[in-house]
C-alpha cells in the first residue's frame, strides 16, 4: 500500500510560507513577481488588476491588487486579513499566507506563522531596520517557524550597493542571535525589476547566494517534522455497524508527531494502558509506517477504552498529562482582554477543556522585548506569559519541541469566538 | 518511503480527512453540499476515505436550481446509491411556486439558491455544511477559512473572522448558527484534476471533450439545451467543447477543448491561461467583489 503514496504521478514537496510586511516594503509586489514569474497568474486575473489600477490613475499596474480581495481592504488600500496563494513551479508547490505587517495586525501575522515552514521577512533597503521588522522575527522565532529569509528589498534604490546590503544583514543577524532562529537566509532583491527575485540577478555581481525563488524550491523542509515523539492524537473512533466489518474498532486521526509501525507498543494517555499497534487502516489499505502529516486509523491489540481526546504515545517517551499550563499567550480579541481570573474553553490538539488564567506573570512589549511585570490582562494584539489551570489534563508537550502538541486556542465560552492563542513552555 | 516525504497531493488529502473527521467528531448535525460537479465529487470521495470501513455519518444535499445538465443528475443519483448517504433535495422550483422566492427576470437562480439552502438548513437543524469552495477560485475566497461563521442570518462577516491557527479548528456555535466547512481550501484547480486522475474518480461526460451544437454570447461557447435556445439573430455551431465548472446549465460555458481523458485535460490546465470562473461562469461577471457580496448573504 504504501507505493500508491509515492507512485502518485505528482512528487512535489509542499512549502508553506508566510511573509510579513507592509505594502511600503514591497511585499506585494513581491508576491505578484513570484506568481508573474512562475506564471501562476491568469490573464483574466491580470486584466482585472490592471483594469482597476488603470481606472484610478495610478502609475503602474499595483500589483497589492492581486491580494486585496476585500473590498474594504480595496478601498482602504490595506490588507487587513491573512490572504492564501497559491503558485508551484516543477519542485515544489507553495502555500503563501500573506499577512499584514502593522502591529493592529499582530494577530494575523501570528495565525499566518502557525503553519508556515518558512517566514519571509522584507525590509526596505534604504529605511533598514524598522520597529517592524523586529517585530516580525520575533512573532516568527516565537511560533518557531522553522526557516526564516530576510529580504532586503528595493536594491535598485540604493544602486545595488553592497556596503548597504551588508550593514542590514549584520545589524539582522545579531538581532537574531537573541532570538531563537534556527535557520536564516539574507538576500538582496528588487521586487520591482526582478533581482534575485526568480532569477539571480547582474547587477549584484557581489551575492554568491541563490535567488530567493531557488532559495524556497530547495531549502531542507523534511526533516523540520519531529519525527522522534510518537504522538496521535486520538480524533474519532471509527466503529461501523455492519455485518462485514462487526468487530472493526479504529482510532482515526492524524499523527502529530513520530513514527508508527505495526507491533510497536503503545500507551494511551491519560489512562497509562498499554497495547500494541495491531495494524494501521486508511481506505487504500493498510501501511507499514505512519508518519506526519499522515491522517489513518490505527487498530489496537486489545480492546481499550480509548475515546476522542486521548492520546497514543510510547511507554518510554510519553507526552506530559498537566493540569498547570505555563504558556505565552497571544490575545486576539478586540472586545474584551484576557484577565487574571478570567474562565475561558481551551482547544488543544482534539481535546476540548476549560481554563481558569491563574496569573499574568507579565506582558512582552513585542518591540523592545521588555517585561511588564505589573500587567495583569492583555488587550488585543498584546502577548504575555500566563499561568493556566484546566479542568482536565492536557497531554502535551513543550512547543519548542512541539508545534502540533504544544499550541492551543483560547475560546470565548459566551460567543464562541477564537480569542486567543497559546504557546506551551 | 522511507525518507518519510509525501507529495503535496497526499498531505492536501491527509489534512481533508482530517478536518472530515473533525466535524464528525464535534458537530451536531454536519451536511455535505453535493451538486455532482467535480469538486463536491471529490468532496464525496475524501468523506468515504475519511471514515472507511464505515460509512459517511452524515448526509449529503442539493439545491437544485432545477436548471441540470441531465447527466449530471443521473450522475448525482448514482453515486449517492453507491455511497449509501441519504440524499436531501431542496428545490429552488418548489420555494419559487411556494412563492418563498421570486425568479429574477433573466432566469438565473444562483442568487436565490441562499435562501433555499438557509431554509433547509434551519428545518434539518444542520450546524456545519461542507462545501467544495477552494481559495484560488476567487479573491474573496482567497481569505475566508476553512471553517466559516455564519450568523443567524447565514451571513459571513469578512471583517470579523475567527482566527485560524495550527490545525485547531473552532466549529463551536450556538443553535441556528452555522459553519461552512471548506476541506479542499488549499487546492487548486490542478491538484483537484490530478486528484481524479490518481484516483480514477468517474465524472459525468460533461467534463470531457465532445462535438456540441453552441451558441457564441460575448466570447463564451454556451451549448445548447433545453435551457440554452439560439436567441433571434444567433447562429448555432458545432464545435468540441468540454466544461471546467458545471453550474448551472443556463449559466455554464464550454470551453474549447481536445481533451476527452483526465491526463488531456490536466495537460490542459497546466497551460491553460485563465482562471475556470473566468472562462466559463457568467454568474461571476457581475462587479470586482460580486463573490464576496453574494458570500455575506449567505452564499458559498
Amino acid at each position: 500500500m504504501t507505493d500508491t503514496l509515492t507512485s502518485r504521478e505528482d512528487t512535489h514537496e509542499l512549502l508553506r510560507f508566510a511573509t510579513a510586511g507592509s505594502v511600503d516594503d514591497g511585499k506585494s509586489t513581491l508576491i505578484g513577481r513570484l506568481l508573474f514569474d512562475s506564471k501562476a497568474l491568469f490573464d483574466d486575473q491580470w486584466d482585472a488588476v490592471e483594469a482597476v489600477s488603470a481606472g484610478r490613475g495610478d502609475e503602474y499596474t499595483d500589483l497589492a491588487l492581486l491580494t486585496d480581495g476585500l473590498r474594504s481592504e480595496r478601498e482602504q488600500g490595506i490588507t487587513i486579513d491573512v490572504a492564501y496563494r497559491y503558485f508551484s513551479t516543477p519542485e515544489r508547490k507553495f502555500i503563501i499566507a500573506d499577512t499584514p505587517g502593522h502591529i493592529q495586525y499582530t494577530r494575523n501575522m501570528v495565525t499566518g506563522a502557525s503553519t508556515a515552514d518558512l517566514a519571509l521577512i522584507l525590509v526596505d533597503a534604504r529605511k533598514g531596520l524598522v520597529e517592524q521588522s523586529r517585530r516580525h522575527a520575533f512573532l516568527c522565532s516565537l511560533l518557531r517557524v522553522p526557516h526564516m529569509v530576510l529580504c532586503v528589498n528595493k536594491m535598485d534604490l540604493v544602486d545595488y550597493d553592497e556596503a548597504v546590503f551588508k550593514r542590514i544583514e549584520n545589524e539582522f543577524s545579531a538581532f537574531a542571535t537573541k532570538l531563537e532562529v534556527p535557520d536564516l537566509t539574507v538576500i538582496p532583491v528588487s521586487a520591482l525589476k526582478g533581482d534575485n527575485v526568480v532569477n539571480r540577478s547582474e547587477n549584484m555581481p557581489w551575492f554568491q547566494g541563490p535567488s530567493l525563488l531557488h532559495h524556497l524550491e530547495k531549502v531542507h523542509i523534511a526533516s523540520d517534522r519531529n519525527l522522534v515523539d510518537v504522538r496521535f492524537p486520538v480524533q474519532h473512533v471509527i466503529r461501523p455497524h455492519s455485518s462485514d466489518n462487526h468487530d472493526f474498532r479504529g482510532y482515526a486521526g492524524q499523527v502529530a508527531s513520530g513514527v508508527m509501525k505495526p507491533g510497536d507498543e503503545v500507551m494511551v494517555l491519560p489512562s497509562g494502558f498499554t497495547s500494541r499497534i495491531a495494524s494501521i487502516e486508511t481506505a487504500d489499505g493498510p501501511l507499514e509506517e505512519a508518519f506526519p502529516p499522515l491522517s489513518v486509523t490505527v487498530r489496537l491489540e486489545d480492546e481499550l477504552d480509548v475515546s476522542r481526546g486521548d492520546m497514543l504515545c510510547r511507554p518510554g517517551n510519553q507526552a506530559r498529562v498537566s493540569q498547570d499550563i505555563e504558556a505565552m499567550v497571544c490575545w486576539m480579541d478586540e472586545a474584551r482582554p484576557l484577565k487574571l481570573r478570567g474562565k475561558y474553553a481551551v482547544k488543544h490538539t482534539t481535546s476540548d477543556v476549560r481554563a481558569i488564567v491563574k496569573d499574568v506573570q507579565y506582558q512582552l512589549d513585542i518591540n523592545t522585548l521588555h517585561r511588564d511585570e505589573t500587567a495583569t490582562e492583555l488587550g488585543l494584539n498584546e502577548i504575555g506569559r500566563v499561568t493556566l489551570r484546566t479542568t482536565k489534563p492536557l497531554l502535551c508537550d513543550d512547543y519548542r519541541r512541539n508545534r502540533s502538541t504544544g499550541g492551543f486556542i483560547i475560546i470565548d465560552e459566551a460567543d464562541n469566538r477564537t480569542v486567543g492563542a497559546g504557546i506551551i513552555v | 518511503m522511507s525518507d518519510y516525504r509525501i507529495s503535496h497531493i497526499a498531505a492536501l488529502e491527509a489534512e481533508a480527512i482530517f478536518i472530515f473527521r473533525e466535524v464528525a467528531a464535534t458537530c451536531q448535525r454536519p451536511v455535505l453540499l453535493f451538486s455532482g460537479g467535480k469538486d463536491s465529487i471529490v468532496m464525496l470521495h475524501l468523506a468515504q476515505k475519511a471514515f472507511a470501513p464505515a460509512p459517511i455519518p452524515f448526509p449529503v444535499m442539493h439545491v437544485d436550481t432545477g436548471q441540470n445538465f441531465a447527466e449530471v443528475i443521473d450522475y448525482r443519483d448514482r453515486r449517492v446509491a453507491e455511497a449509501g448517504v441519504q440524499l436531501i433535495v431542496a428545490s429552488v422550483q418548489d420555494a419559487i411556486d411556494r412563492g418563498m422566492v421570486t425568479e429574477p427576470p433573466d432566469g438565473t437562480r444562483n442568487r436565490i439558491q441562499t435562501p433555499v439552502l438557509l431554509e433547509a438548513a434551519e428545518k434539518y437543524q444542520f450546524d456545519a455544511l461542507f462545501g467544495g469552495a477552494r481559495r484560488d477560485e476567487e479573491k474573496a475566497r482567497a481569505k475566508e477559512r476553512v471553517f466559516s461563521f455564519r450568523d443567524d442570518f447565514g451571513q459571513w462577516d469578512p471583517k470579523n473572522q475567527r482566527p485560524e491557527l495550527w490545525n485547531l479548528y473552532n466549529g463551536r456555535v450556538h443553535p441556528g448558527e452555522q459553519i461552512r466547512v471548506f476541506p479542499l481550501s488549499n487546492w487548486t484547480e490542478l491538484d483537484v484534476w490530478r486528484y481524479i486522475g490518481s484516483e480514477d474518480i468517474p465524472l459525468p461526460e460533461v467534463y470531457f471533450s465532445a462535438e456540441r451544437e453552441v451558441v457564441d454570447r460575448g466570447g463564451m461557447l454556451y451549448a445548447v439545451n433545453e435551457f440554452i435556445k439560439p436567441r433571434e439573430g444567433e447562429e448555432t455551431f458545432f464545435e468540441k467543447v468540454r466544461y471546467r465548472t458545471v453550474g448551472d446549465a443556463n449559466l455554464t460555458a464550454g470551453v474549447r477543448s481536445d481533451a476527452t481523458t483526465i491526463d488531456e485535460i490536466i495537460a490542459e490546465v497546466e497551460v491553460t491561461r485563465i482562471t475556470e470562473r473566468g472562462a466559463t461562469r457568467g454568474d461571476d461577471k457581475t462587479s470586482e467583489a460580486a463573490m464576496e457580496d453574494r458570500k455575506r448573504e449567505g452564499y458559498f
